[in-house]
């Protein structure tokens, strides 16, 4: 069975049909690319699998498990993370802590332990700790941990997005646009680090990327997506080479 | 393994200023009242500086940890007072041992904040910003003019409560405890300057633990930005509601402080002035800085006394000072400041690093 099945999601906003009759299917362990022109839904639908928008129809199931008119804070628990085309991170927290945030349902306490500062605070604080320097290891990021993570440079910034989401243990992860606004040394780094991320943490993953080069370089398997609608699915090879994607992205 | 030493010293450094001026400020005061040497105004001050230090600190959970503005922090304040007061007049037979019946009276008056911030906060804190503030700062007039109109007396039979006019009979040897517009009068005054500092190490303590926690980090994931908490499995709803409720049963707790320590307590005391003060406090001492909010409520408590001659001003220069506050923090000059410290700061852990 899939990781991810998408069947026939649509989403309208007033009289604008966002994303018409989407169909996707993600195995686990899988590395997929979401790509298309601007204005193509792309992001739309990363923000229905993650309940921030609710689908007018269509369904959406993680291993089986329905994620249709649940919050967003509940899919994340069912193991959905993802990052923001815009960076969001929460700017006046230390880049420790950003990633805590990440745990906060995977190592948990009492309220009246965090007021009290009493029970298993302590020894959960510090498996937290040493969780998030594991984690920031992964994206070069541990040298900055008690740095605001507004102070960050831009690439990191990104990178610590990937570190927090990742830190919720998730099942399928959603990058959007990871490598917008990297230099192409910086894209390449961050194709390695992905994959690594992939292999270390056994997750699926779902981009949304306009750079090729990153998309051609690591992505098995693309959908196209154009006003809304599928327009051609297969290997990056298959979906690059077809004139309909080609006429797509340049025009006649 | 140094690096999370180094974190740990960085939290540490909140503790210890805080409750360093704290404890060193009431032995300071301790020791001028056991050698005469304070006057007799100053020494009718302590209590309610105290008071307004457990109000700063608590509204700062809110304005600047859960980065809500509320502006009826006081409505809080006088649920806290009032119950407080019904409370001690009450057990006064029952518990003769005074700090008791504060504690207690404390415990209730903050328990019943609580409850009012919960009503007030489950629809309230659906809303944003500005809609935010004008809805707290209803709460706070509603809450004035409840209090206004209530009645509560008590005799053999117990509590007597009515709305509007006192529509109860009290039997023999009853006594009135709140009369409507007329408020509270011949309190026993229970509260101390050492109570006061006992319930500020308490709010310390609790604030400061509650910050450092895994609950602390959620509701600052939620000010900071909200749509990425809910995306980490934060329940943003969840966390407003807790910040709001927890920032409303300290008030509650520093209005039973603060009425206990007046013979005479009114409604109109808990008014829109008094949220604004204290929201002066949390903004002159920096949002979010615990121990700002400490130095900010005790010196504009003390000042406006000493500076007795241009007290008609008192509340032009308050705005003054929150406009030059805001303008300050949104100037260039600020920014620069805080590049120079930033950069300060990154040399420092680069030699640490090398």
């Amino acid at each position: 069975m899939a990781m991810l099945e998408v069947t026939k999601l649509g989403i309208s906003f007033g009289g604008l049909r966002a994303v018409d009759d989407l169909s996707m299917e993600i195995e686990k362990g899988g590395l997929v690319g979401l790509i298309g022109p601007n204005g193509a839904g792309k992001t739309t639908v990363f923000n229905m699998l993650t309940g921030v928008y609710r689908p007018t129809d269509g369904g959406i199931r993680l291993g089986g498990e329905n994620l249709i008119g649940k919050k967003p804070h509940e899919i994340c628990k069912m193991g959905v993370a993802r990052t923001f085309q815009n960076i969001r991170l929460f700017g006046k927290l230390s880049v420790l802590d950003n990633v805590k945030v990440g745990l906060h349902n995977e190592v948990t306490y009492s309220l009246v332990e965090s007021v009290l500062h009493l029970g298993s605070y302590g020894k959960k604080e510090r498996a937290m700790d040493e969780k998030v320097l594991d984690i920031l290891k992964v994206f070069g990021l541990e040298g900055k941990a008690d740095v605001l993570a507004s102070n960050l440079p831009y690439g990191q910034q990104r990178k610590l997005e990937i570190a927090r989401a990742l830190a919720t243990d998730p099942k399928l992860l959603l990058l959007d646009e990871p490598a917008a606004g990297m230099n192409p040394n910086e894209t390449g780094e961050l194709m390695e680090t992905i994959k690594l991320v992939r292999e270390k943490y056994g997750v699926t993953i779902l981009l949304i990327e306009h750079d090729m080069k990153l998309v051609t370089g690591i992505c098995e398997y693309l959908y196209v997506l154009n006003f809304g609608k599928l327009l051609a699915e297969g290997t990056p090879k298959e979906v690059l080479n077809n004139p309909e994607v080609i006429t797509a992205y340049l025009g006649e | 393994m140094k690096k999370t030493k180094n974190l740990l010293t960085a939290g540490r450094r909140d503790y210890l200023i805080s409750f360093g001026i704290v404890i060193l400020a009431f032995a300071v005061v301790q020791t001028m009242i056991l050698t005469g040497n304070i006057t007799s105004s100053l020494k009718g001050q302590l209590v309610p500086i105290c008071a307004y230090i457990v109000m700063a600190v608590s509204l700062n959970l809110t304005v600047g940890i859960l980065g809500e503005l509320s502006l009826g922090h006081a409505g809080f304040m006088s649920v806290g007072a009032f119950a407080g007061i019904v409370v001690t007049t009450s057990l006064a037979d029952v518990i003769p041992f005074a700090p008791l019946r504060l504690a207690l009276a404390m415990i209730v008056g903050g328990l019943l904040a609580a409850v009012a911030g919960v009503i007030i906060g489950v629809p309230v804190l659906r809303l944003k910003g500005d809609y935010l503030a004008i809805v707290t700062l209803a709460f706070g007039e509603i809450i004035k003019n409840i209090v206004n109109v209530l009645y509560i007396g008590r005799d053999a039979k117990g509590l007597h409560v009515s709305l509007l006019e006192p529509k109860f009979e009290l039997a023999e040897g009853g006594k009135m405890i709140i009369n409507g517009p007329m408020g509270v009068s011949g309190v026993a005054k229970l509260s101390t300057f050492t109570s006061g500092f006992v319930l500020i190490l308490i709010t310390l303590f609790l604030v400061l633990n509650l910050i450092h926690s895994r609950t602390g980090r959620a509701i600052m994931s939620v000010r900071d930005n909200s749509i990425a908490a809910e995306s980490v499995g934060i329940s943003v709803t969840r966390y407003k509601l807790l910040a709001f409720v927890i920032s409303a049963a300290f008030a509650g707790m520093a209005g039973t402080l603060y009425a206990m320590n007046f013979s005479t307590v009114t409604a109109a005391k808990f008014d829109f002035n008094t949220s604004i003060l204290v929201l002066v406090f949390v903004v002159l001492g920096g949002l979010g800085n615990i121990w700002g909010s400490i130095i900010a409520a005790t010196l504009l408590t003390v000042l406006p006394e000493l500076l007795r001659a241009v007290r008609d001003y008192r509340m032009l220069i308050y705005a003054i000072l929150l406009i030059a506050m805001m303008l300050f923090n949104n100037s260039k000059l600020k920014v620069r400041l805080m590049e120079k410290r930033a950069a300060k700061r990154d040399s420092k852990l680069n030699k640490e690093a090398d």
